[in-house]
């Protein structure tokens, strides 16, 4: 067998499950119907914080064709008014007796189809009694602030302190360091917006007394587990199914409230319920990502050497903590944010606050805050060459951890498994041709013109993670694949994380093929369906391939290990006396005497060896032993326009680095569709409320997603340095670029006005931020 | 609710169905006929996944009513591939990996159909501004580009005697 018919890994298999998309027969949420099923619509509230004084629904209960109104009166008789975030807070399901951000869940309509489920929606009558909105979290911290969670014991907005690193050799650093940078900087909120919104059917069958859920789901078993938590039904009566789910980044992690009500009301009625939400619903409601208010300090000495990192962080987390981080990091791996410097101490602070916003601290194709991390300290960084007349290029280069020093110990206690960052930059710094830029740029500045030239320099941290750090809601965060090979050679893969575009049906797949030398069309990869995929914790924080694409390898292993056996009876001869070469096992010294794995999967039916459990199957539960640390070198060129304030993005390069890549078109999809969220949060999008905490960001008129015409045309390239302890030497990509994108785009614009003074610039750079610059500095035009 | 008569080709099969006015013209391919390959983005006009041809123009499917498309032509992903053969634009979707979460793909795809049978031959530019009603979360509009090209590149060279249009 060749590799060109095996096409395992590092091949650019074309995908599996494109056939179904592109004849429109994929089989997304709401494209489910099931007999007699019906729709449920959500009353949402028109206040940020109110109390409720009177919910009214007998109009909208005379409508013909509303079966029924929920709201969170029966709920709590059920006892399921509120349920758990999987940050260990509690979130409403359906309020009693207050609202605790605008677009708040209040009440719940069952139709006979959605048309008259939005009708009673507006029928439903709710009385309010406006409170004070708490949109600060600073002045959320004041103590005469309105206390938005009651519930809770502890009478304030503050949810918690997390602090990271060892403050007094920070504080030393500090006291000894011949040059301080300090900076505040703002990382708004923001949303994932996947194109498919959330949404769920809810199908409680009698006869069989069970419960099937099809979810947006980014993590079905976790889910799973949860329901069957908060309902008290037995978990093995549950059954969660993500089906194709258009885009996840994050905002299908969390349980939403829509989910728990379809779930109550099949259970009530006995008939399946759809769920599915508006998009106005899913920027309004649903998580956000961000909203983190960042004070950072650099210390360095005068040549540019970095010496320590201090950082604050005030975290708004909305009314509810429903942030999915694992539970010992509640600002998520924020302490990476030492990046790829070496440096002696950093300390870090972070203080979640409740304010009167929706809930979560979710990702934005981002694991756990790197994005914020690296936005700190690439800024930081660009802040300190500024100070000192520095090159941004020489000072990353005078402070990167350097290749010698890998397995690297951060001052915040993260062990960086394999890097080589001084060879990214310098292929980045060759490929755009680096010096030519920075000529033309003093040759356009003299001429009154703007461009700016941006690096980012960043280490990704995914992979979560290691059993005795990382769990959720205690259940650890290994992940799990099962393999079944048949007689003829054809295998069926089942795996315990969850693709929304990731391709995983096709990567997972190459992985297999790889390892067992059949060939990638022979191999069927599922996912999804709690009933039959293994145990996982789902897909998110790209974690997918260091997890279960080291478990998936474990397990193809396990299979050659048995297959050997079998393959020493076929030949008679030791198993010690073959080897695996060339995609068979061989008789060492006579290569032509061999077997395939589909000889071998028809013995292990057929004609096994006495003793020898019969079939060729395996399974693993994969535990990793560390986290993976992907890394990357960006470098971003823009014109401003003088008049518009406009930002052009003109060329864009991103250098990755994931470790060994199983499939090259795959990651640079990855790549180029991270750049694009990358880019997003740092010229476009943002979560915007008025004074009275209505959003004012609810639609996509207002939330502004790039089009192909912002979008620039991604340029990429790799270097390749394994993870020494992944099986495969794979890290992970999916969330690199949205994470080394934004600072390369900042610093790019910074350094365009840096000659007029300006050092920082919060994020979404919007043409009106740029052009009140230009007028400050009076070269508007 | 007061209903109405219409009558609609879709994907080349005649329909005749009793609507409510208010009927969308999504919900009635998705709801009604059951093609549920149109998609759902928005609320708001914005995001182009429901986009379908009617009478060969590009339309959101979520901003027309079924009623208006009484006696006319629709053409949705269902119907691109014929006789088992797939459309230029879906093979170049697929060859150039301009898909991954394909929720966008098929409102895309129609955008793309409709580009090409107006302009053959497209520059980068016209195909960027052709799809910028159409949003995709996913892929970055990168290898989007190229599988218009891919497809135009196809369609010029005749390897497919295929017009799209109902
Ligand atoms: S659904 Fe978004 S434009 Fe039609
Ligand atoms: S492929 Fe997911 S939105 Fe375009």
């Amino acid at each position: 067998m060749t590799a060109t018919a095996v096409r395992g890994i590092g091949m650019p298999v074309k995908r599996k499950e494109d056939p179904r998309f592109i004849r429109g027969k994929g089989t997304y949420v709401d494209d489910i119907k099931l007999p007699g099923m019906l729709f449920m619509d959500i009353v949402r509230s028109p206040h940020a914080h109110a109390r409720i004084k009177r919910i009214d629904v007998s109009k909208a209960l005379a409508m013909p064709g509303v079966i029924d109104v929920i709201t969170g009166e029966e709920l709590a008789k059920a006892n399921l008014a509120w349920m758990p975030t999987l940050m260990g807070d509690r979130q409403m399901v359906l309020p009693t007796d207050r609202v605790v951000y605008y677009a708040q869940e209040v009440a719940a309509v069952i139709a006979t189809d959605r048309y008259t489920a939005a009708d009673a929606v507006l029928a439903v009558e709710v009385e309010y009694e406006p409170l004070p909105p708490v949109l600060n979290p600073f002045e959320a911290l004041k103590p005469d602030a309105p206390l938005v969670r009651p519930d809770r014991e502890q009478k304030s907005n503050h949810i918690w302190h997390w602090e990271a690193g060892d403050k007094e050799k920070t504080d030393r650093a500090f006291q000894e360091a011949e040059v301080v940078v300090a900076q505040d900087l703002y990382i708004p909120r923001i949303h994932v917006a996947s194109i498919e919104t959330c949404g769920c059917v809810a199908n409680y069958d009698p006869a069989t007394d069970k419960l099937t859920i099809w979810m947006t789901s980014q993590a079905p078993h976790a889910h799973r587990t949860v329901f069957s938590l908060v309902t008290g039904i037995p978990e093995h009566k549950i059954r969660i199914i993500s089906p194709d789910i258009g885009g996840g980044f994050g905002g299908k992690v969390p349980v939403y409230p829509g989910y728990v009500i379809a779930t109550y009301a099949t259970l009530k009625h006995k008939k399946p319920i759809k769920w599915i939400e508006d998009r106005s619903e899913n920027l309004q409601a649903d998580s956000f990502a961000r909203d983190y208010h960042i004070h950072a300090e650099l210390a360095a000495t005068r040549d540019g050497k970095i010496r320590g990192l201090r950082v604050h962080v005030v975290a708004d987390h909305g009314a509810f903590d429903a942030a999915a981080n694992p539970s010992r990091f509640p600002a998520g791996l924020f302490s990476v944010c030492t990046g790829s410097y070496d440096m002696e101490a950093a300390h870090i602070q972070v203080d979640g606050v409740y304010t009167t916003k929706p809930p979560g601290g979710v990702a934005y194709r981002c694991s756990f805050r790197v994005t914020e991390a690296v936005h700190t300290i690439e800024r930081m960084v660009d802040l300190l060459a500024h100070e000192l007349g520095m090159d941004p290029a020489e000072i990353r280069f005078k402070n990167f951890i350097q290749p010698h020093q890998f397995p690297y110990k951060s001052p915040t206690g993260w062990e960086y498994d394999s890097g080589n960052y001084p060879a990214a930059l310098q292929k980045a710094l060759d490929m755009i041709g680096y010096q030519e830029l920075r000529r033309e740029q003093a040759e356009r500045r003299a001429r009154g013109e703007l461009m700016g030239i941006g690096i980012s320099t960043f280490t990704e941290i995914v992979g979560a993670g290691p059993s005795h750090t990382f769990d959720i809601l205690g259940i650890k965060m290994f992940d799990s694949a099962e393999i079944r090979v048949h007689p003829t050679g054809a295998v069926i893969v089942r795996i315990g994380v969850q693709t929304q575009g990731q391709g995983h049906e096709t990567t997972f797949a190459q992985i297999v093929a790889e390892e067992l030398g059949i060939p990638v069309e022979y191999i069927t990869v599922e996912h999804g369906d709690t009933d039959t995929a293994p145990y996982g914790l789902g897909t998110y924080a790209s974690r997918s391939t260091p997890t279960a694409g080291a478990a998936t390898a474990v397990a193809a292993r396990k299979i050659r290990e048995k297959a050997r056996l079998i393959a020493a009876h076929l030949l008679e001869v030791s198993p010690d006396d073959l080897e695996w070469k060339d995609y068979a096992f061989r008789v060492k010294g006579a290569p032509d005497r061999y077997k395939t794995m589909q000889e071998i999967a028809f013995a292990a039916y057929t004609n096994f060896p006495f003793g020898l459990e019969p079939g060729l199957e395996a399974e693993c539960y994969y535990d990793p032993p560390n986290l993976t640390f992907p890394f990357g070198a960006y470098v971003c060129v823009v014109d401003i326009d003088r008049g518009t304030g406009q930002v052009k993005i003109r060329e864009f390069l991103a250098v990755d680095d994931c470790g060994t890549i199983i499939n090259p078109m795959i990651v640079e999809g990855q790549i180029h569709g991270g750049l694009t969220m990358g880019m997003a949060p740092a010229l476009f999008e943002e979560i915007v409320y008025d004074e009275n905490g209505t959003m004012l960001t609810g639609t996509f008129m207002d939330y502004l997603l790039p089009t192909a015409v912002e979008t620039p045309h991604w340029k990429t390239a790799k270097t390749v340095t394994p993870s020494p302890h992944h099986p495969l030497g794979a890290k992970g990509v999916g969330e690199s670029p949205t994470i080394g994108a934004p600072p390369a785009i900042v610093n790019a614009v910074v350094d365009a006005l840096s000659h007029l003074g300006v050092r920082h610039i919060d994020i979404p750079i919007t043409p009106a931020k740029v052009y009140r610059i230009l007028q400050e500095k009076g070269v508007a035009e | 609710m007061e209903t109405l008569p219409i009558q609609v080709t879709v994907n080349g099969r005649t329909y005749t169905a009793e609507v409510e006015p208010r009927l969308l013209l999504v919900h009635f391919l998705r709801d009604v006929l059951n093609l549920t390959g149109t998609h759902i983005g928005c609320d708001t006009t914005s995001c182009g996944a429901c986009t379908v041809l009617w009478n060969g123009r590009p339309v959101k499917s979520c901003t027309v009513f079924a009623v208006q498309v009484d006696g006319g032509e629709i053409l949705t992903v269902e119907g691109l591939e014929r006789d088992g053969q797939l459309h230029p634009v879906q093979e170049g979707f697929w060859e150039e990996h301009g898909l991954q979460c394909g929720f966008c793909t098929p409102g895309m795809m129609m955008t793309a159909v409709a580009l090409l049978n107006e302009n053959p031959d497209p520059t980068e530019e016209e195909i960027r501004k052709a799809i910028s009603g159409n949003l995709c979360r996913c892929t970055g509009y990168v290898n989007i580009v190229k599988a218009i090209q891919y497809a135009a590149r196809k369609m010029r060279e005749g390897a497919t005697v295929h017009v799209g249009g109902a």
